[in-house]
């Protein structure tokens, strides 16, 4: 008692008062680099033991591995950099986050209060910056807003559509006394995201699909934020129903790949099967997911003859892209329970007859098997990049160990969307929205933190990998088993493809030329480098990482033209895909119209 | 009012907002980020506690652009209540006009006549100034500064719209 009303007689510094604010909100580590400003932030934090740090070698990193933490546990990662650099730099990984709806909250130091605004060393508007590249931000120039403030950038982060949120602390703010509040169980006082649906619209959602005779569903990267029992509904749904389901990139998981519901990804790299099965469609029940450019094709000719249901947290995303007939705005997750409760109550699950006709025709267009390839046998044949992703897949199944993937951006993570079969949500971790290169690396470093004995493989292109190459050297320092599995092209892959596609072969500097030596740069990195040159390598390389028990660059050589198929050309529709550089399905050209488009 | 051509209306938005530091450069980053118009911004508190500001926005867009404006003013977490008073019912719109005119002669003294027939006050004179105050609809303001700008030398100030419903609908 005595103690308490000492404390609150004599508060403790604002650094203190974080680091109490932090652990209230359960974290347990940050990611971060130290400098100047955040001084006191580092000398706190050398002074307890409730908080992990995890000290990254560029400040991008730590936001991506927070990324790759908050993905795996569903938790509000944290990432802590300095004034100035330290913030700019965390840019790109603060846009990652907002683009795939990753909660994070991210601390930067500032220089003291009075010295804002007179371009001090190391200062650098970071409200301003970050304003577009968050959720919200803050900047804290009072002291008994300190605490406050934290907690609520902590339920900002993770409620409604999760993102990241920065808060701007001054040196002087850090160091000067500071009350300390419990967070509060009122309501915000102007942000209140509706989670629960409305249920006129769950009827109107219901009689749709109690009437459709050709269903989809199509659920994204909601379904995942909206933690593991919204999967484990969309799984009943499916089940009661008999509806066949398609995932985007970000949504990858909910439904296990090897349900045989599961029409694989869809959109530009998607399967035959889910992109006919959108444009085919009479009724479409988008879950979580947000009608990107990726996934629609030319949005004229989008599903044309469907109703289209769309679910999504975020007001903003309904009738942004895609006019829709019955909008329904709540979390994923209650909205399943919703639908999945009337259905049965009004038994309203679709005619049998008319899902065994639709299911015939899939089938057909499963036949097309448009992700085959052909991986020549003879003894030092190349590899093709989707054999070692397959063959990555089966082995690492085999091994029964928990198994988390991240990605790099470009041909590779494609075909690790596409030949990676994805069981749990998760277990997935890639750059969905922004394309962030060099985000897999630190992302599996998140990872291997979260769930120390568990697999975690970065499937990585050989560019991509160097973007953020120095946290091997994180990696080293904590002791992070984590596996880097370069398919190595030596080209820009995507960029390389559509170079050959768009723009008569002509490879402007998308070769990557002066590689360093894998093997050598992991060993320098005090880990483990491994190379496959031949097909007759790669099973054996493949089983030598996953026994091994510290941090990996294996070092895949594969077919250097090989391309990602299927592929819907830019301004194409769904319909007409390509299935193969023999195998075209539409004599397709791209035209001026779908040249502009990324 | 609104006018609708190539399916493009204008419409007023009211925006309730936390009248804290950086907030209208997050409603104004937004329309400039996502491409939107911004024709006319007003923003100044109105809480007897000075605890929120009210921001009046006049943009143009078709339907969809319009709900797609709102919906994204709906995500930023400052943001108390958005009312689009231009689709919501009637309501009063009326901007302040300060228009400075320098002229001698006849000019000046036609710049007068114009003055009394719109029913503007005149704020500040010398002899050969004037400036006058007007305030109702912005066509009513585009109309008074059409007709003073032939007479002289013309500085204009607007305040740009400020807009209320009419009857018992409010947003606070």
């Amino acid at each position: 008692m005595n103690a308490e009303m000492n404390h609150a007689e004599t508060p403790a510094a604002g650094a203190q008062v974080l680091l109490r604010a932090l652990k209230e909100q359960g974290v347990e580590v940050i990611f971060g680099y130290p400098g100047g400003a955040v001084l006191p932030i580092y000398d706190a934090l050398f002074q307890q033991n409730a908080i992990r740090h995890i000290l990254v070698r560029h400040e991008q990193a730590a936001v991506h591995a927070a990324e790759g933490y908050a993905r795996s546990t569903g938790k509000v990662g944290c990432v802590l950099v300095t004034s100035g650099p330290g913030a700019t730099n965390a840019v790109t990984g603060l846009v990652d986050a907002l683009m795939d709806s990753i909660p994070l909250v991210c601390l930067t130091g500032q220089v003291p209060t009075h010295l804002i605004g007179n371009d001090a060393f190391q200062e650098a508007d970071t409200v301003g910056i970050t304003r577009p590249a968050t959720k919200h931000n803050y900047l804290v120039k009072r002291s008994e807003d300190l605490a406050r403030v934290v907690h609520e950038a902590f339920y900002v982060a993770r409620s409604g559509r999760p993102g990241p949120v920065v808060i701007d602390l001054p040196k002087d703010i850090l160091i000067k006394p500071a009350p300390y509040v419990e967070a509060t169980r009122e309501p915000h006082r102007s942000y209140r995201p509706q989670t629960e649906p409305d249920a006129a619209q769950i009827d109107r959602a219901v009689a749709l699909i109690q009437h459709s005779r050709r269903p989809i569903l199509y659920t994204g990267g909601g379904i995942i934020n909206a933690g593991p029992e919204a999967s484990a509904l969309l799984r009943e749904l499916v089940a009661e129903t008999g509806i066949p389901c398609t995932n985007t990139l970000m949504g990858l998981g909910a439904l296990p790949a090897s349900d045989p519901h599961f029409l694989g990804m869809l959109g530009m790299h998607g399967t035959y099967e889910a992109n006919m099965a959108m444009h085919g469609c009479d009724v479409m029940i988008n879950i979580g997911a947000r009608f990107d450019d990726r996934v629609t094709g030319r949005l004229n000719a989008f599903s044309p003859h469907s109703k289209k249901i769309h679910a999504d947290i975020d007001a903003s995303n309904i009738n942004k892209v895609v006019t829709v007939d019955v909008p329904i705005l709540g979390d994923a997750g209650l909205i399943l329970r919703a639908l999945l409760e009337r259905i049965r109550s009004l038994n309203a699950q679709p005619d049998r007859a008319s899902i065994t006709a639709w299911w015939r025709q899939i089938d057909s267009w499963r036949e097309k098997r448009s992700l085959a390839f052909v991986q020549p046998d003879a003894p030092g044949s190349i590899i093709k990049p989707q054999h070692a992703v397959r063959r990555l897949f089966e082995l690492t199944r085999q091994s029964g160990r928990e198994t988390f993937i991240t990605t790099e951006v470009g041909q590779h993570q494609m075909w690790a969307a596409q030949h990676f079969g994805f069981e749990r949500p998760n277990h997935w971790m890639t750059s969905g929205g922004l394309g962030t290169m060099g985000y897999g690396l630190p992302a599996a470093m998140g990872v291997q933190v979260a769930k120390p004995d568990a697999l975690v493989i970065d499937i990585a292109g050989e560019a991509s990998i160097l973007m953020n190459i120095q946290e091997m050297g994180t990696l080293a320092q904590y002791r992070l088993p984590v596996k880097v599995f370069i398919l190595n092209n030596q080209y820009m892959g995507m960029v390389r493809q559509w170079q050959e596609l768009l723009h008569g072969s002509r490879y402007s500097e998308s070769y990557s030329e002066a590689l360093p030596d894998f093997v050598k740069l992991a060993e320098s990195f005090h880990g483990v480098g491994m190379r496959a040159t031949s097909v007759d390598d790669l099973d054996r390389v493949i089983l030598e990482m996953l026994k091994c028990d510290r941090a990996v660059i294996a070092d895949i050589a594969v077919d250097q033209g090989e391309n990602v198929y299927p592929m819907i050309p830019s301004g194409a529709a769904h319909n007409e895909m390509l299935l193969g550089p023999d195998r075209h399905h539409n004599n397709t050209e791209v035209t001026n119209a779908g040249m502009v488009l990324v | 009012m609104s006018d609708t051509t190539n399916g493009q209306r204008t419409a007023t938005i009211s925006v309730l907002v936390d009248n804290e530091a950086g907030v209208l450069a997050r409603v104004i980053g937004l329309f400039s980020g996502r491409g939107y118009n911004i024709d006319s911004l007003t923003v100044a508190p109105v809480d007897a506690d000075l605890s929120r500001s009210r921001i009046t926005v006049v943009t143009r867009g078709t339907d969809l652009v319009i709900e797609q404006i709102k919906a994204q003013l709906g995500r930023l977490v400052p943001i108390h209540k958005i009312a689009d008073l231009s689709a919501d019912g009637p309501h009063v719109a009326r901007e302040l006009g300060l228009i400075k005119v320098i002229a001698r002669g006849e000019p000046r003294v036609e710049a007068l006549r114009i003055a009394d027939a719109f029913r503007a006050k005149i704020v500040d004179t010398t002899i050969e100034s004037f400036v006058f105050e007007l305030t109702g609809a912005s066509e009513k303001i585009d109309a008074f500064i059409d007709l003073m700008r032939p007479l002289g030398t013309t500085e204009i100030s607007r305040s740009g719209v400020a807009a209320i419903a009419r009857g018992t609908r409010t947003i606070i």
